[in-house]
């Protein structure tokens, strides 16, 4: 509890202290006899210990112009209460009213806290190697290329590459996954990890403010700034209420008694006239007055919207607290809501739903063309090894994954480890067709290479071959020569990941690929996707989800799930984006609207009923807060509800509604 | 320039709402954010007018919650 929270709270004891007695003494009639100066004066003790600080803020806001704030309100109702000789009333409405403000900054300071517990994670020092030994500093001034010395148990301060030691790493702060990581030399680490029982000399390879754990610590503290739409129209509400409400207690005080006295002229069928002489005769009149007065007092108490515009933002905050602990970085709260109403998922597969590891898998060959075109040895497989040789050379300017394989693959039949593997001179006028193939002359040859689509192009005849994965075909000066198949590993898990989001209220995951139709279908049947796309180019798939969106249902949402290599305009166009894998990669980060840092889809169900659970619990604080509220207003209006019922309609209403938001932290 | 502050006994949520309009209507204030939870302010302003911006923010901070302080 902070210093102000103490003294508030002691201020609260004194004046219940005070107050309860009284409270008794009144009610057992102890107190008929007093005159009511004195009555006043002993109730007005409690009243300034507990409220002289409102009443202050309330005078000098309005100095500034701030009139209609919760001070003010609570100064005009507790002051038109005394005036009407409901002195404990008055008491009691700022006592409860303190309690409430209190209740609610203890409750917010929690729930910050409980949040920055979860985020613990910031690094306080780092052990810096320098001329004189290692010092420890703030990692907020260790530059780029510093090496810093992680001993066992230690926070990892900064971003960079272990240059010795080896280690198990727990990545949990950021990934949620508890089981540790092995590292070693050679390998990235991140900031915001714990080090396991090895001592490891790490290069660093990026500021402070540029690590991971800076990154994350500020996605966090952002994600209120983006507001859902139940939070806009919170401020909206709250904009309108206070003063609709407040117009409603000044019209009531002064409409109420005009409509008393005309209602009691037209039942005694006497003149208003004679109706109002003989009340202001009688002292009734005063009662009249008072009687409305306090309704409209009453009114006031219930004006302030505390409720709602506090406990729907830490609503928001819980739920973007729970999730981030999990390893999901959420980045805004409207992200969060609008994850609730997902009912379309979009992946792509290359890096999503497979490793985007590609093997050769098998080599076919066309033994008769190869021969014809005398570039083989004997047997049979000195035929896919020529294969693979002329199909290694063509690619070897290229850097795409599935050159990459057939390289790897040529390394391995070989034997050959150096990097002189590939002969560059064999190797002249390479045209690269992105997303289709090579062409590109190979020995003085002309080697075209690549998807059917490439070959086609060229009019050359080849044999489709239906094997599930990615086809390569390798045509020499213009004959069909051969191909390769390549094929990627789904993930594990992915299956799993794709029935819980199916139980989490997901009705339709579609898969995007580059892949041929017979992979791309095998793939999605395999994994239960129930809708796939397959020969997309990459510039394709943001065309493909536009599509997608054109077709969602009012008030439903498509997410679209990237590994964000490649994939930033398509994470950009759907309505929430999803990057996964993503601990380190800064492209990924910044291109998506939720974030997981590690490869597990599991976790988009994870979000999704979150993100629900959420949704559910703010929506039940609005319902109840504003019904409750509404229900007081009317039966005051009518004079069914006295002040301590509007007190609760404030203050009680608050404490609850905070509570019940305090859940969505709790998974 | 963009900078952020923190905010010392920030108590309403109600109040941070005003505070961030009135912060925005500044001249020279390109965007403004007061976050209640976090218990921070953000200024993006022009450079040249950035102090004397923040001093202005900083009186706006005090107008709506005396207490309310900013930590430079």
């Amino acid at each position: 509890m902070s210093k102000r929270q103490k003294t508030s709270l002691m201020r609260i004891i004194i004046t219940a202290a005070m107050f309860f007695p009284l409270l008794v003494a009144e009610h057992m009639g102890r107190m008929d006899s007093m005159p009511r100066w004195a009555m006043l004066i002993i109730f007005l003790i409690p009243y300034v210990i507990i409220g002289y600080d409102v009443v202050k803020k309330a005078f000098i806001n309005i100095s500034h112009g701030q009139v209609f704030d919760e001070n003010f309100l609570m100064m005009v109702a507790t002051f038109g209460a005394l005036a009407v000789s409901e002195y404990s009333e008055a008491v009691a409405v700022m006592l409860f009213y303190q309690v409430g403000e209190l209740f609610q900054s203890y409750a917010v300071d929690k729930s910050r806290q409980s949040i920055s517990a979860m985020m613990d994670m910031v690094p306080e020092y780092a052990n810096l190697e320098t001329e004189e030994g290692l010092a420890e500093v703030d990692p907020d001034d260790v530059e780029i290329g510093s090496i810093v010395v992680i001993k066992p148990g230690e926070k990892v301060p900064l971003d960079g590459v272990v240059i010795e030691g080896e280690s198990m790493l727990d990545t949990s702060a950021l990934t949620g996954e508890s089981v540790p990581r092995r590292i070693k030399e050679g390998e990235e680490i991140f900031s915001g990890c714990i080090n396991g029982n090895g001592t490891l000399r790490v290069r660093t390879s990026k500021e402070f403010d540029d690590s991971t754990v800076a990154r994350i610590l500020e996605l966090v503290e952002n994600a209120g700034d983006k507001k859902a739409r139940v939070e806009n129209f919170i401020t909206r509400f709250a904009k309108y209420y206070t003063p609709i409400v407040t117009l409603s207690a000044l019209a009531l005080a002064v409409i109420g008694p005009v409509v008393t006295i005309i209602s009691q002229s037209s039942v005694k069928a006497q003149a208003l006239s004679t109706v109002a002489a003989s009340l202001a005769a009688s002292g009734e009149i005063k009662n009249i007055i008072s009687n409305w007065l306090l309704r409209a007092c009453t009114f006031l108490v219930v004006s302030c919207p505390c409720a709602l515009v506090i406990s729907v933002p830490l609503g928001f905050f819980g739920g973007i607290g729970a999730a981030s602990k999990k390893g999901i970085l959420v980045k805004g709260s409207n992200y969060l809501e609008l994850v609730s109403k997902v009912d379309t998922v979009v992946f792509d597969k290359t890096g999503t739903l497979t490793k985007g590891e590609f093997k050769v898998k098998r080599i076919i060959a066309d033994t008769k063309a190869m021969k014809d075109l005398k570039t083989v040895g004997s047997s049979a497989d000195d035929v896919e090894l020529a294969i693979l040789d002329i199909a290694a050379h063509a690619e070897s300017y290229s850097t795409h994954p599935i050159a990459m394989s057939i390289i790897e693959a040529y390394r391995e039949r070989t034997g050959e480890r150096s990097e002189a593997l590939l002969d560059s001179s064999r190797v002249e006028n390479a045209h690269e067709d992105a997303g289709h193939g090579v062409d590109v002359r190979v020995d003085g040859r002309m080697v075209t290479i690549g998807n059917g689509k490439h070959l086609e192009k060229h009019g050359i005849k080849y044999e489709p071959c239906d094997e599930n994965g990615t086809i390569v075909y390798v045509a020499i000066d213009d004959i069909y020569a051969g191909a390769i198949v390549i094929s990627d590993t789904v993930k594990d898990g992915v299956k799993d990941a794709i029935t819980g989001m199916k139980q989490a209220g997901v009705t339709r995951c579609v898969m995007l690929t580059g892949d041929r139709r017979p992979a791309a279908e095998y793939t999605a049947r395999d994994l239960n996707i129930d809708d796939y796309y397959s020969d997309l180019l990459p510039q394709d798939k943001v065309i493909k989800v536009e599509e997608l969106l054109t077709k969602e249902q009012e008030g439903r949402y498509l997410a679209f799930v990237g590994d964000g290599i490649n994939d930033a305009p398509v994470l950009a166009r759907a309505d929430v984006g999803f990057a996964m894998g993503s601990m380190g990669s800064d492209a990924a980060i910044e291109a998506a609207d939720i974030v997981l840092m590690d490869d597990d889809l599991g976790k988009i169900a994870s979000v999704i009923s979150i993100s629900r659970r959420t949704m559910g619990i703010v929506k039940q604080n609005i319902v109840f807060a504003i019904s409750v509220k509404i229900l007081v207003l009317v039966l005051s209006a009518f004079g069914f509800a006295n002040m301590w019922a509007a007190v609760f309609a404030d203050v009680g209403v608050a404490v609850l509604a905070i509570l019940n938001s305090m859940r969505t932290l709790k998974n | 320039m963009k900078k952020k502050f923190k905010l010392e006994d920030l108590d309403c949520a109600n109040c941070a709402a005003k505070m961030e309009a009135a912060i925005k209507e500044i001249p020279g204030v390109i965007n403004a954010s007061v976050n209640f939870l976090a218990q921070k302010m953000m200024i993006e302003a022009d450079d040249d007018k950035f102090d004397d911006i923040v001093k202005k923010a900083a009186e706006c901070i005090s107008k709506v919650e005396p207490d309310c302080k900013v930590v430079f």
